[in-house]
């Protein structure tokens, strides 16, 4: 049974921000589809009245003591950067042609 | 002369001690072993020679100052390649992560450095850790000592190889749904998943959070007691940390190997055998039962029937989580930037450049599980799997006082038979998967080869949540029985490798 179409995963990979061309979408279309039919399963439980578990081990309220310690310096934080700039990370443009 | 890369890290832990040996003569044999034989085996994605032998040399002169040192002090091991450490690469195998140099240490990666433990070097591993074969690793894969053409299991095929060949004596592994587990077993050697939140996370490079353990490999059971107790412990940088102490692992193995285990309630669970399992493992299985029985234990059978749902729970669990989790990989901070007109451009050209097709796969899968009108259908249908598998294992853990199965369902499979099989993939991990789904600890320890391939086959025990030294006495009790049977370690049954210069 289909699922996920070849432009399902074309959708889907641009919302992930992975590029595909047409060689990636014919090879891993079919793949991901199969992946999905594997796992559709776990969907005939969907109607049960079954509390969901998003954690293995209950833990609430988890703090540490508010304190100030040692960090990382601007220079060890840039120092892998692909581009720095004035102490900061520098991107390429953020905005569109229109802007 | 004695070949000190053959000796257990406890024995080497007392000859330092005895002064029969130095750490620099430990970590020189064991650098002389990876030169000799990594070119075959590629356990090792960086050797850390200098620092290596500058730690080793500092502990030797503090020993010879008589300045009193941890267990492990000077005995050397590998950190699998998820971990951060300052001063060595550390890619997780990806790309996308090639040449970086981490600004901090991971708490393990500290707790190993406050142990005064040369560091040999980072192993090899699938990509972000999504593999039981190594074959997604960006710079190729590790082999497996026992047969140089067939998987050393995933994701840290490295780690487990690096001992099997005896590269390192210890290793420290991360299992997310078995990536400890199933290289011990399909390498002949010894790996703990503990449980959820026994060892910080700090620095792991994350793939599932709510799923991700980091845990110790050896070839003996106790030295992996021995590298539990030093990985172990609450650390405030992890929120999911467990707030306890460190359990007592290695007097668990001793206390197993020594006094048998008279009492003990041992489950065999039903749906992890059977169709599907290779005649040689089952074998194997069965023997390993009788040896439990001889030593003490009470066999009785348990039923898990939600497990049946764990494969596609986790499927979609761990695709979801890592969707969001290496969304931080996008040409900003650290790592690979491929350069275009915008910042979206940017990423997109990226992240298709630096990540390979099995992280891709996740990644549109995960998007596929959160995305509005199926998210409940996939991803809230597995959150209430995982309270399904979780309430098996209170039932059977009412019945028994471990469980164990095969690790594995096969010995070790050709590289490159299932790399473009995905789904054939995902079946390695069908019985280590349950574990990670509740947070429960697990082992895996050789229980021998399979008679029809000579392969090793692992032998896989599972504890309630915060009993992880209940793994250590039963895997103890086993592994003595097993090894006054070889009469020897599985280990050093393997092939020789050939040695190049």
């Amino acid at each position: 049974m289909s699922h996920l179409s070849r432009a399902d995963v074309a959708r889907l990979a641009a919302l992930a921000r992975i590029d595909m061309n047409d060689a990636d979408l014919d090879r891993l279309s079919g793949q991901i589809d199969a992946i999905v039919d594997a796992v559709a399963l776990v969907s005939e439980v969907a109607n049960q009245d079954v509390p969901a578990t998003s954690h293995p081990i209950p833990m609430s309220n988890v703090h540490r003591v508010d304190e100030v310690r040692p960090s990382l310096a601007q220079a060890d934080a840039l120092a892998a950067a692909p581009e720095a700039e004035d102490g900061r990370f520098r991107v390429p443009r953020i905005l569109g042609e229109e802007a | 002369m004695t070949d000190w890369t053959r000796a257990s890290a406890l024995e080497m832990s007392a000859a330092l001690r005895a002064g029969t040996v130095t750490s620099v003569e430990l970590v020189q044999a064991h650098l002389d072993r990876i030169a000799g034989v990594d070119g075959a085996v590629h356990a090792f994605l960086h050797v850390n020679t200098e620092d290596a032998l500058a730690v080793a040399a500092s502990v030797d002169a503090d020993r010879a100052a008589g300045v009193d040192l941890p267990l492990l002090a000077g005995v050397p091991i590998a950190i699998k390649d998820i971990l951060v450490t300052k001063g060595m690469p550390t890619t997780a195998g990806s790309k996308i992560l090639e040449g970086w140099m981490p600004p901090y240490d991971a708490t393990v990666t500290s707790k190993i450095r406050q142990a005064r433990m040369p560091i040999l070097g980072k192993t090899n591993m699938d990509e972000f850790a999504m593999g039981s074969s190594t074959e997604h690793s960006a710079y190729g894969p590790t082999h497996n000592p026992w047969d140089l053409d067939r998987i050393p299991g995933g994701s840290g095929g490295g780690s487990a190889a690096s001992l099997a060949a005896w590269e390192a004596p210890l290793a420290i592994g991360s299992d997310t749904g078995g990536s400890i587990r199933q290289p011990a077993a399909v390498t002949g050697t010894v790996g703990v998943k503990p449980t959820y939140g026994g060892v910080s996370r700090y620095g792991a490079i994350a793939l599932a959070s709510s799923l991700d353990q980091l845990g110790p490999c050896a070839r003996t059971v106790a030295d992996t007691a021995a590298l539990h107790e030093v990985m172990g412990g609450h650390d405030v940088m992890d929120a999911t940390s467990l707030d306890q102490p460190v359990p007592s692992c290695l007097d668990a193995a001793r206390d197993g190997a020594t006094n048998g285990l008279k009492g003990v309630r041992v489950g065999v669970v039903k749906e992890l055998g059977g169709d599907g399992y290779q005649a040689g493992v089952k074998q194997r299985f069965e023997e390993a039962l009788d040896h439990l029985r001889a030593a003490g234990a009470e066999i009785v059978e348990v039923s898990c029937p939600s497990f049946v749902y764990a494969m596609g729970a986790y499927y979609v669990i761990l695709p979801s989580e890592a969707s969001s989790n290496l969304a931080k990989f996008d040409s900003v901070r650290f790592g690979l930037r491929v350069e275009r007109d915008t910042i979206e451009q940017t990423m997109g050209a990226t992240r298709a450049e630096g990540f390979g097709d099995e992280v891709k796969r996740r990644l549109v899968l995960g998007t596929y599980a959160l995305s509005a009108g199926y998210r409940d259908a996939y991803y809230g249908s597995a959150q209430k799997v995982r309270t399904l598998i979780q309430r098996d294992f209170v039932a059977a853990f009412e019945k028994a006082d471990v469980l164990v199965s095969p690790t594995t369902p096969t010995t070790p499979f050709k590289l490159g038979e299932r790399v473009d099989d995905p789904v054939a993939m995902y079946l390695n991990d069908i019985a280590t998967i349950p574990a990670n789904l509740a947070g429960i600890p697990g082992m895996s320890l050789p229980s021998g080869v399979a008679p029809e391939d000579g392969l090793p086959v692992g032998f896989q025990i599972l504890a309630p949540a915060h009993e992880d030294a209940r793994l250590y006495r039963i895997g103890a009790a086993l592994e003595k029985a097993l090894v006054a049977e070889w009469g020897g370690s599985l280990a050093s049954m393997a092939p020789e490798l050939e040695v190049t210069r």
